[in-house]
C-alpha cells in the first residue's frame, strides 16, 4: 500500500467519524445557542433513536422508514424532557440547570438499562448496506453506511441551513439565540422557539444516534456517552452555540483523531482521548469563543 | 463558642461510641453502610469547598479520588507485590511499603499538588465552562490511569491493598475533615469563598482575589479527596480506572445537591439520606414477594427513583435540604445573620 492511498484512506476515515461528530455537535450548539444549556442528556436522546430503529427493524421494517421513525422518537423525547424537566428551572441559575441535564442523563440511561439490559445488542444492518467498495486494488475500503451516513449529514445540514436562514421559525430560533430578551421584546414567541429548538436538534441527536450505532454494529443504553463527550470538544473547538462552528469543529475533531492514530507512534495512540480533552481545556482558557466567535470573551 | 464546643463533642463522642462499642453488637451489613456513609461524607465535604461554597461546580472531583486511591495503593503495597503486580514500576517506587497513615498523608498532598497544576489554568473559568473544563480533566486522569500500566495495572483490577480503613479510622479523617472545613468556611477566608460565589464581579471589586481564593477551595478540596481515596482504596482492595469515573460524580453530586450546597452540615445530612434511600431501593430492586403478588427484579429501577428524586429537588427546592443553614441542635448558629444577632458584628 502506497503512501498516497493510505493518507485517502485516511481522509475517508475522517470525513466519516467528522460528519458523526458534527452531526451530535449541531444538536448540542442548538440548544447551548438558544437555552444557554449544556445539555448532557443529548447522549441518551440517541439511544432513544437506535434502540426506536433497532426495534423497528425487529418487527420488520425497512431500514429508511426505520431510521426516520427513529428520529421522530428522539424529536418526541426531546420535546418531552423540555416539557417535564427543563422549562421548570429554565430561569434558575445555570448549576441548576446542569444538574437537571444530569439527572435526566442519569433517568434515561437507567430506563434503558432496566429495558434492554446494559448489555450490547446486535444492530440490525442491511446486507446491502454493509456491503463493502474497494478502490485501487483493495487499498481503499469504505461500506455503503460510510456512504449514506455522509450523504445523510450533509443532505441533514443542508436542510438545516435551509430552516434558519429561510424559515420564519429558523430565523426566530437564530433571534432568540443571539440575543433571548431582545426577541422576546419584537414580539416572537419564545417558549414556542425553544420546543422548536429541542425538537430540530433532538432529531438530528437521532439521526446521528441510528448512524453512530449502525457504524459500530451494536446498541446499548450508554452509547450515547462517548459521541456526547467528543461532540462537547468539537462544539467548544467551533464556539459553542454557533452551529457552523459545531460542524467545522465537528470534522476537525474527526480529522485530529484519525490523525492521532493513523500517523502518532504507537506509544501515544492510546492517550487520543487524553490529548482530544486537553484541547477542550486549551480552547476553553484561551479561546473561549471557538473558532468562528473569536471576539466572544468569558470573564470569570 | 461553647454551643458550638458541645456538638462537637457530642458528634465525637457519638462516633466514638460507634468506632469503638458498636462492632460487637451491630451486624457487619449495618456496621458497612455506617462506614460507607462516613467515607462518603468525606468525598461530599471535600467537594463542597468548590461546589458548593465557591460556586465554581467542578465535574473532575472524582479524577482527585481517584488519583489519590492509586497513589497510596501503589505506597502501600508490599515489596513482594510490587514486583509480581507492578513489575516495570521505577525503581524508586518498588523498594518500599509504607504504612496507612503516611500513605494516606502522601496521597492528600500529592493529590493537592495535581489541583495546584489543574486549578491554576481552570480556576478563571466560570458556570459551565469550569464544568465541562473539569469534566475534560476527569477523562484525562481516566485515560491516564487505563493507560499508565506501569503504574496502575491499567484496565485491569489493581490489587492487593491491606484492607486498613476501619471505622476508627474514617471517623477520625471524618472528625478531622469537618474541623478544618468548619474554621474555614466560618472565617474571613470562608466569607470571601462565598463572596466569589454571589457575585464574582462585585467580590473582585472590593479587592478579593478570585483567583487565589477559587484555588484555594478547590487544592484543601482535592486534599480531602486525595486522603478519602486512599481510606476507599483500603476498604475496597481492589479497584480499577472505573470506580472512579461517571457513576460516582453523578453519586456524590446528587449527595451534595440534596443536602444543600452551602451548608457543612447539609452535605453529610444529603449523604445520610442518599445513602440509606439507595440501601432501602436496592433491596426493592433485587425483586419481592408480597402475598400473591411477586415483583420480579427490576435492575436501574433504584437510579431511576433517585434521578426523578433529584430532578424535583432542582425544580422545587435548588438549595436542597439544609440550604445555608447548619444543624446546631437549636443553639447558635455560625452564619451571618446569627452573628448579627448577637452583635459579633457590628
Amino acid at each position: 500500500m502506497s503512501g498516497f492511498e493510505y493518507i485517502l484512506q485516511q481522509v475517508i476515515n475522517a470525513v466519516s467519524l467528522g460528519s458523526l461528530y458534527a452531526l451530535v455537535a449541531v444538536g448540542l450548539s442548538i440548544v447551548f445557542g438558544v437555552l444557554k444549556l449544556t445539555n448532557f442528556a443529548h447522549g441518551d436522546v440517541m439511544m432513544v433513536g437506535a434502540f426506536t430503529t433497532v426495534l423497528l427493524i425487529g418487527v420488520g421494517v425497512p431500514f429508511i422508514p426505520a431510521l426516520f421513525g427513529g428520529i421522530i422518537a428522539s424529536a418526541i423525547a426531546g420535546f418531552l424532557i423540555e416539557r417535564i424537566a427543563y422549562r421548570p428551572v429554565r430561569n434558575a441559575p445555570d448549576v441548576t440547570r446542569l444538574l437537571t441535564s444530569l439527572a435526566v442523563t442519569y433517568i434515561l440511561e437507567n430506563v434503558g438499562i432496566l429495558i434492554f439490559t446494559s448489555s450490547p445488542h446486535n444492530f440490525p444492518l442491511p446486507d446491502s448496506l454493509n456491503e463493502s467498495w474497494q478502490l485501487m486494488g483493495g487499498a481503499i475500503t469504505f461500506t455503503n453506511i460510510n456512504i449514506l451516513t455522509l450523504a445523510l449529514t450533509l443532505l441533514s445540514l443542508v436542510g438545516l441551513g435551509w430552516f434558519i436562514t429561510k424559515t420564519t421559525l429558523g430565523l426566530g430560533m437564530r433571534a432568540a439565540s443571539e440575543d433571548m430578551s431582545a426577541a422576546q421584546l419584537v414580539g416572537l414567541d419564545v417558549n414556542r422557539l425553544i420546543v422548536v429548538a429541542f425538537i430540530v436538534a433532538s432529531a438530528f441527536a437521532g439521526l446521528a444516534g441510528v448512524l453512530w450505532a449502525a457504524q459500530a454494529g451494536v446498541v446499548q443504553p450508554q452509547m450515547g456517552f462517548t459521541p456526547l463527550l467528543k461532540a462537547f470538544v468539537a462544539a467548544i473547538i467551533g464556539g459553542f452555540g454557533s452551529i457552523s462552528g459545531a460542524l467545522v469543529g465537528g470534522f476537525m475533531l474527526g480529522a485530529l483523531e484519525i490523525l492521532i492514530v493513523a500517523f502518532l507512534p504507537d506509544a501515544i495512540t492510546p492517550y487520543r482521548d487524553a490529548i482530544v480533552f486537553s484541547l477542550l481545556i486549551a480552547f476553553l482558557l484561551f479561546r473561549p469563543g471557538g473558532l468562528m466567535q473569536p471576539n466572544r470573551e468569558i470573564k470569570l | 463558642m461553647t454551643a458550638r464546643v458541645i456538638v462537637a463533642g457530642l458528634a465525637l463522642a457519638v462516633m466514638g461510641g460507634i468506632a469503638f462499642g458498636a462492632p460487637s453488637i451491630m451486624s457487619d451489613y449495618f456496621m458497612r453502610i455506617i462506614l460507607i456513609i462516613a467515607l462518603n461524607s468525606i468525598f461530599v465535604l471535600s467537594l463542597s469547598l468548590s461546589n458548593g461554597f465557591t460556586g465554581v461546580f467542578s465535574l473532575g472531583h472524582v479524577g482527585f479520588i481517584g488519583a489519590g486511591a492509586y497513589i497510596s495503593g501503589i505506597l502501600s503495597l508490599t515489596v513482594q507485590q510490587k514486583q509480581s503486580l507492578l513489575p516495570h514500576l521505577p525503581d524508586l517506587l518498588n523498594w518500599f511499603s509504607l504504612p496507612f497513615l503516611p500513605a494516606t498523608l502522601v496521597a492528600g498532598l500529592f493529590t493537592a499538588l495535581l489541583a495546584v497544576i489543574v486549578g491554576y489554568p481552570l480556576m478563571r473559568l466560570s458556570g459551565y465552562f469550569v464544568s465541562v473544563a473539569t469534566m475534560g480533566f476527569l477523562i484525562i486522569v481516566n485515560v491516564v490511569l487505563i493507560n499508565a500500566s506501569n503504574f496502575t495495572r491499567g484496565a485491569r483490577t489493581f490489587t492487593g491493598v491491606p484492607l486498613d480503613t476501619t471505622l476508627p479510622w474514617v471517623f477520625g479523617w471524618l472528625a478531622v475533615t469537618v474541623f478544618v472545613l468548619w474554621r474555614l468556611v466560618y472565617s474571613p477566608f470562608g466569607r470571601r469563598m462565598k463572596a466569589v460565589r454571589d457575585d464574582t464581579v462585585a467580590a473582585s471589586a472590593v479587592g478579593i482575589d478570585v483567583l487565589k481564593t477559587r484555588l484555594l477551595a478547590f487544592v484543601i478540596g482535592a486534599f480531602f479527596a486525595g486522603v478519602g481515596g486512599s481510606l476507599y482504596a483500603h476498604y475496597l482492595g481492589s479497584f480499577s480506572p472505573v470506580t472512579f469515573y461517571f457513576a460516582m460524580t453523578m453519586n456524590l453530586i446528587a449527595m451534595l445537591v440534596l443536602g444543600g450546597m452551602g451548608s457543612l452540615s447539609g452535605a453529610i445530612i444529603g449523604v445520610i439520606c442518599v445513602s440509606i434511600l439507595s440501601e432501602l431501593l436496592r433491596s426493592v430492586e433485587r425483586g419481592f414477594t408480597i402475598g400473591d403478588i411477586t415483583v420480579p427484579a427490576l435492575y436501574g429501577a433504584s437510579q431511576i427513583v433517585l434521578g426523578f428524586i433529584f430532578i424535583l429537588i432542582m425544580i422545587f427546592r435548588p438549595k436542597g435540604i439544609m440550604g445555608e443553614r447548619e444543624f446546631t441542635l437549636g443553639f447558635s448558629g455560625s452564619s451571618a445573620k446569627s452573628n448579627l444577632k448577637q452583635g459579633k458584628v457590628k
